[in-house]
């Protein structure tokens, strides 16, 4: 990676009021435009780790700074995507998707050139969601849909950042192996940088250009594998023997963390 | 569709109230009761149609004092629920003097209150506003406070401002709990306004159901007093049904409930 990493954690630890450590030691590293997923049994520690980038919880040590900047800074565009879609029920879907655009951080990104209508179409059209679906409600959705929406409104801002806290984790298999295909098809036109967190080791080898493992709970990363196959990535990769050989391999270390803490 | 629904549900009902009415009727009849102690149901309607306009204008006074009392306590319910989700510090202080408007006999306290606030209507609407006041209290701070947690994270990931995360999230996110307790609020406010009306009787020319009952109680006018009764008990239906419609068509129009 010749890029000046993206994030840079180094010996970050986090507990909650001095209580229990819910993610201790980790070193990482994402370099600018990578995609780098991260496994773990469920409940160990993932989903903060992803939350301590976006700066939404504070680390109690070592350091992390993101593109040079403390976690949260403002003046990188950051997003985030959560396992329920988490859309607001009162407003169409148009509005979820504008709502980043309201508050302070997305109202740089309608400019002149190109007013908010625009960017919520096109956010609308990348992911799959038709123009008639912008005046619905968010009831009148499938699950599949709702996250459609969901991610739409994180890709609104052209984010630098995405973060993904198992976003398809609700989802039937089918649907999520669709919704993995559209998400890497996106990163590779759009090539913004892609912090997935899953514990489902197919979806992960199958987005991601680095799968890393970790531990149970208190969290750290035990082990990392390259993925090397080419983008735009094609359904069928999944039925490759060396794409299973990978997962077998990602399964092994997972296995690994969970038999070792138990 | 919609009105076969409503027929479908509400002929039962109807069939038993008719049931219920020829049972009296014959009852009162068989053991030939004096008026006075249970009138017929004829009786009852009789007197009621000759009193049309008093009882037509007593329910429109109760009408207005509940809706008074009940609109007060639905702004200021809010505007409480708000203080409280502010801080923990003032929804502990705060707390069980809203418990205390809810366990505190209201009979005990009227008469409390037509002394500080004098005979008359703004006493009748204070009693209302005591009496609906929790409800609202309780299910708006809830509402207000039961956001959900990654909602939150991501308006504070996109830097909004208190009033933008007040705006956008919070209140409208607590809206069909405020639409909840003011469901229940409805239905109190009119028994608030009526037993208000006990107390304060405002004058001659001008009362409510609460003091025609009273007036009619004391003087033995049974018939009177039973059709004033049941015009209290129309009351509080046609408001509590009022806002069951308004509040399903609320909920199902923007949000995910029903």
């Amino acid at each position: 990676m010749p890029d000046a990493p993206l994030i840079d954690c180094r010996q970050l630890s986090m507990s909650y009021n001095g209580g229990e450590t819910v993610v201790r030691d980790v070193n990482l590293s994402v370099a600018e435009g990578e995609f780098v997923s991260l496994v773990g049994p469920s409940g160990c520690g993932k989903s903060t780790l992803l939350r301590l980038v976006a700066g939404l919880r504070n680390l109690s040590s070592g350091s992390m700074q993101i593109r040079g900047a403390a976690p949260g800074a403002r003046g990188l565009r950051t997003a985030f995507v959560f396992q329920d879609p988490n859309l607001l029920p009162w407003r169409s879907v148009a509005s979820n998707i504008r709502l980043p655009l309201e508050l302070p951080t997305g109202q740089g990104a309608a400019s002149a050139k190109v007013d908010s209508e625009q960017l919520i179409a096109e956010s609308l059209a990348l992911i799959g969601l038709n123009p008639e679906d912008a005046t619905k409600r968010p009831r009148q959705l499938s699950g599949g849909m709702r996250m459609r929406v969901s991610l739409a409104r994180a890709l609104v801002t052209e984010p630098e950042l995405l973060l993904l806290d198992e976003p398809f984790a609700a989802l039937d298999d089918i649907l999520r192996q669709q919704l993995n295909e559209e998400l890497q098809r996106i990163w590779w036109e759009k090539r913004w940088t892609g912090l997935f967190v899953t514990h489902n080791v197919a979806e992960a080898v199958f987005l991601s250009q680095r799968v890393l493992v970790m531990s149970r709970r208190p969290a750290t990363i035990l082990g990392e594998i390259a993925v090397p196959f080419d983008y735009p990535r094609k359904p069928e990769l999944r039925a490759d023997a060396s794409f299973a050989k990978l997962c077998g391999e990602v399964s092994r270390l997972l296995r690994a963390a969970a038999e070792d803490a138990a | 569709m919609k009105l076969r629904a409503v027929l479908r549900d509400s002929i039962p009902p109807l069939v038993l109230a008719v049931a219920i009415i020829v049972t009296w009727h014959v009852l009162v009849r068989w053991f030939d009761t004096p008026s006075f102690l249970v009138p017929s149901p004829v009786e009852v309607a009789n007197v009621a149609w000759e009193h049309f306009e008093k009882l037509a204008r007593a329910t429109g006074v109760t009408a207005l004092a509940a809706l008074s009392g009940f609109t007060a306590s639905l702004v200021a319910g809010t505007a409480i629920a708000f203080a409280f989700s502010q801080s923990r510090i003032i929804r502990l202080s705060g707390y069980p003097y809203a418990i205390f408007l809810q366990t505190v006999p209201i009979v005990a306290i009227a008469p409390l209150i037509i002394n500080w606030f004098g005979n008359g209507f703004q006493s009748v609407v204070i009693v209302a506003f005591i009496i609906s006041l929790f409800p609202i209290i309780t299910n708006a701070t809830s509402g207000m406070l039961s956001v959900d947690p990654d909602l939150l994270d991501l308006f504070r990931l996109h830097k909004a401002s208190r009033w933008q995360l007040w705006t956008k999230l919070r209140l409208p996110a607590s809206v069909p709990h405020i639409i909840t307790g003011a469901r229940t609020s409805s239905g109190l406010a009119v028994i608030g306004a009526i037993v208000g009306e006990f107390f304060a009787g405002y004058g001659r020319d001008q009362f409510g159901l609460g003091y025609l009952i009273m007036m009619t109680s004391n003087q033995m006018k049974t018939a009177q007093l039973f059709a004033a009764v049941i015009a209290s008990t129309l009351l509080g239906l046609v408001i509590f049904g009022a806002m069951g419609v308004l509040s399903s068509t609320v909920l199902s129009r923007w949000y995910d409930h029903e």
